[in-house]
Formats: C-alpha cells, structure tokens, sequence
C-alpha cells in the first residue's frame, strides 16, 4: 500500500478498496495469492467455490460475517467460544486446502 | 463554466475546468507512454478517469464485487511510530497495533516490522523480532508478513563497512564504485536471508522486501538473488515492492539471469520478480508534485495498467504518499486519495494495494 496516516491512508484505502478482512472473505483471498501465486479473479472463485458463495458475496460483511460464524473460521466481533487465532487457521486450512505454515508447529 | 475542486501532487485544492481536466488526464497518460514505453489508455478509460474526477462526492471508490486485497508495508509502525513513519504516536505494542489492523481496520494481510524498518538493524535483534511475529501469529487470522527495506545505504561508509560509491563516483572512481556496490550487495543479501530464514522457522505467512532498488541496480540485484534462494527453501510468501518507477543504473552493468537491470520499468521488472520465484509485486509509479493530481493518476494507472497485464503473479500497487498518483503530503487527503485507490483498481487492474 504505502505510507501515510492511519486515517488518510490505511482506513481510506480499506474503505475504497480493501475485501474487508476478517469481516468478510479477504484474508482468505489474500491466502491463495500468497500461497498459490493466484490472480485475484482466480482466488476469489477459488474460494467463492470453497466457501459455497457467489464471487459478489466475498465482500459483503452482511453474508460473511454469518458464514465466518457458521465455520467458525474467525469473526470480527468478539464472540466468546469463537476460534480465534491459530485455532480458526486450522479450520481454515483445511476448508482452503493451503498450507499455513505456522500450523507445522502444532 | 462550472469547476471542478480537486488537488495539485503536493496535496493543495486546485479548481479546473472540464476541458482543463481532460486535458491533464490525457498528459499524464502520454507521459506514461513516453517515459515508461507502455501502451496509452483506451479513450473509455479516459472517460472513466474523466467522471471520477468530475464526481463532487467527497469520496470514491471501486464498485461492489471489485474489491482488491490490501497488503501493508511499513508493518503496523503507523499507529505506534514517530512521524517518520506518518506515525501517530500511540501508546500501543506492536503486537495490539497488528489486532487493530485486523479488527478495526480490517485489513487482509498485516506486517510485523521494526521502527527502523530496514534488515541491517534487525539482524542483531531477530530473536525480538521473530517472537513478535509469533506472538501475532498465535492470536491473528489475517496472514502474518515481516516487512522491511533492504536500504543499501546502510552500507556504505559512514554508516556501514564499503566504501562510499556516492564518493567515488564523483572522483571518477567508476571501478571502485561498482566493486563497492557488489560487496554492499553480497552483504545486504546475507541481512536479508538471515532475518528471513528466522520469519521462515517460526512461521511467517510472508516476507515483504519493501523499496526495493532504491539505491539502483545492485540493491535490486541482491533482493533478486535473495527472492530466488528464499523461494526454493522456504514456505514463505514473498513480497518485492519498488521504491521507484524506473530501475536507477548506480552500477549500470549488473544482469540477473541476462536481463539487464539498470532502467527497468514496473512491467520490466514485474518478469524478473516472477522469474526469481515471488508471491506479490508491488510496482510504484512516482507522484509529481508540481502536477494535479489526475495528471499523476492517469499517468500511474497507464504504467500499471500495463505491468498487471505482463504479470503472472498478483500485482499489489503502491499507492501511498508520493506514489502511485497519491500527494507527497503524510496525511493524504481522502477525496485524491479514495479517487487514486479506485482508479489503480478499476484501469490499472491490480490485485491488490
């Protein structure tokens, strides 16, 4: 991205943008492209298909935020009992079928 | 004739009229084609830029199912650093800044890095490194980079051991400089290695080798050599993001795999980073400060536009300050900046910023 302000920068890209993160479907995403070397159209049908969704709900927190519940692949909110973590990487690994190296430790 | 308020690449409001703006959008997209040998824009694309610009709201962005992935360099320093890093100074670890990014920032990615910011410093204190790298590992879902510049001029005399090529060249010294470089180079990819097999053993997602080249050729070739050994050895993710448009020629000799390195531009350099065996490229396109801001975007998007086409790899642009369309000013504007980060996305056809 680039350097300047938290809110200038960071927060104004996301919001022009950025996949949303754990709010939605964006670090799954960014996980083919840095493990599979993916495109993004090609990553975010990879995972649409993996995740049973079509490519537009990727981005759109009201559908991922209850699918990311029900997967229990890690939410944005903080719901006790939720993986967190490297607990929720497992699960995400296994749904993606991509090596997340840290889990090698486990 | 009505106006339209947008700003200069220094960040100040300038007003234009339409023909003046599409007037700067078509310069900018002939500069580009000019300097960087690339294809100009299709006329829609133009018009594209034309409304985006032309568009009073207050912010822009990319339309719903265009979402592009965010990956950060600098690392999270923005919240916690100095305003060397247009940092805010908040009272916060490294580690909180990471879950902040992540939570209510939400981005996709997030980088662990040191104040500095450069490999030389980090070398002696990896071990500090790496266990926050860990420690975010642990408690993120969000991919874990550690990011850092390979800054060569950490290197040369005052500040390193080799003698100082900005010295010597000026002396007429060409042999010595470029000798100098190579052993610069040699030690910069020891650095890199070094902390990056660390990032390897406990974990890391990713690695990010941010502004790279930006001390020309034989840095890039270092950060080329270190990419192809990392690539071959380890599971990291592998980031190389540019410090500049063009490939500076300090040594002006230097080949990798008998491509000639010395002013390459980003669709030039995107086939060497994919050759070497990396994950992500990030291409910069500089802002010029004295032309508006559509000016600098048009041309930004039109070199980019062209790198993304090359590229195999996700091609994540910079667009922070100074780059990529961007003002050089530490706190961005979000009219200039929302409307640069929608046009890279929507003409410049990246994967991510």
């Amino acid at each position: 991205m680039g350097t300047g302000d938290p809110y200038g920068m960071s927060i104004s890209h996301a919001l022009a943008s950025g996949m949303g993160g754990i709010r939605t479907s964006g670090d799954l995403v960014a996980r083919m492209q840095m493990t599979r070397k993916m495109r993004l159209p090609e990553a975010k049908k990879y995972v649409a298909d993996k995740l049973g969704v079509g490519v537009q709900d990727l981005a759109d927190s009201t559908v991922m935020r209850r699918l990311r519940e029900e997967l229990d692949i890690g939410v944005v909110t903080a719901v006790p009992g939720a993986r967190r973590g490297i607990e929720a990487k497992r699960t995400i690994a296994e749904l993606l079928d991509v090596d997340v190296p840290c889990l090698k430790r486990l | 004739m009505s106006t339209i308020r947008t700003r200069m690449g220094d960040g100040y409001v300038v007003e234009l009229t339409p023909p003046q703006l599409r007037d700067d959008l078509e310069a900018g997209c002939a500069d580009a084609v000019k300097r960087g040998k690339v294809p100009p824009l299709e006329v829609n694309e133009i018009d594209w830029l034309f409304d985006l610009f032309a568009n009073p709201s207050r912010i822009m962005g990319v339309e719903p199912g265009h979402e592009v992935v965010l990956t950060k360099d600098g690392s999270v320093n923005t919240l916690y650093s100095a305003q060397l890093s247009s940092g805010v100074g908040l009272p916060l670890g490294r580690e909180q800044c990471f879950r902040i990014f992540e939570r209510a920032f939400c981005f996709d990615t997030m980088e662990i890095g040191h104040p500095d910011y450069s490999y030389k410093p980090v070398k002696p204190i990896v071990a500090l490194e790496a266990t926050g790298v860990e420690q975010a590992l642990l408690t993120a879902v969000i991919p874990v980079f550690y990011g850092a510049m390979p800054n060569f001029g950490l290197y040369a005399q005052p500040d390193g051991p080799f003698p100082n090529p900005a010295d010597l060249l000026p002396r007429g010294e060409v042999e010595a400089a470029r000798e100098a470089q190579m052993q610069m180079a040699q030690a910069c990819k020891d650095d890199m290695l070094y902390v990056s097999r660390q990032m390897a053993m406990v974990g890391a997602d990713g690695i990010n080798f941010d502004t790279t080249a930006s001390t020309g050729d034989a840095e890039f070739l270092a950060v080329l050599e270190t990419v192809e050994e990392l690539a071959a050895t380890t599971d990291l993710a592998i980031e190389v993001g540019m410090a500049a448009e063009f490939v500076l020629g300090f040594h002006g000799e230097l080949e990798w795999r008998g491509h000639r390195l010395a002013g390459m531009w980003p669709h030039q350099q995107v086939k060497v980073v994919e050759e070497a065996g990396a994950h992500l490229f990030g291409p910069v396109v500089n802002t010029n400060s004295r032309k508006s801001v559509p000016w600098n975007v048009a041309r930004a998007v039109t070199i980019v536009k062209e790198c993304s086409r090359v590229a195999s790899i996700p091609i994540h642009a910079n667009v922070g300050m100074g780059v990529g369309g961007v003002p050089m000013f530490e706190v961005p504007p979000a009219d200039v900046l929302t409307r640069a980060s929608a046009a890279m996305v929507e003409i410049g056809r990246v994967d991510g910023l």
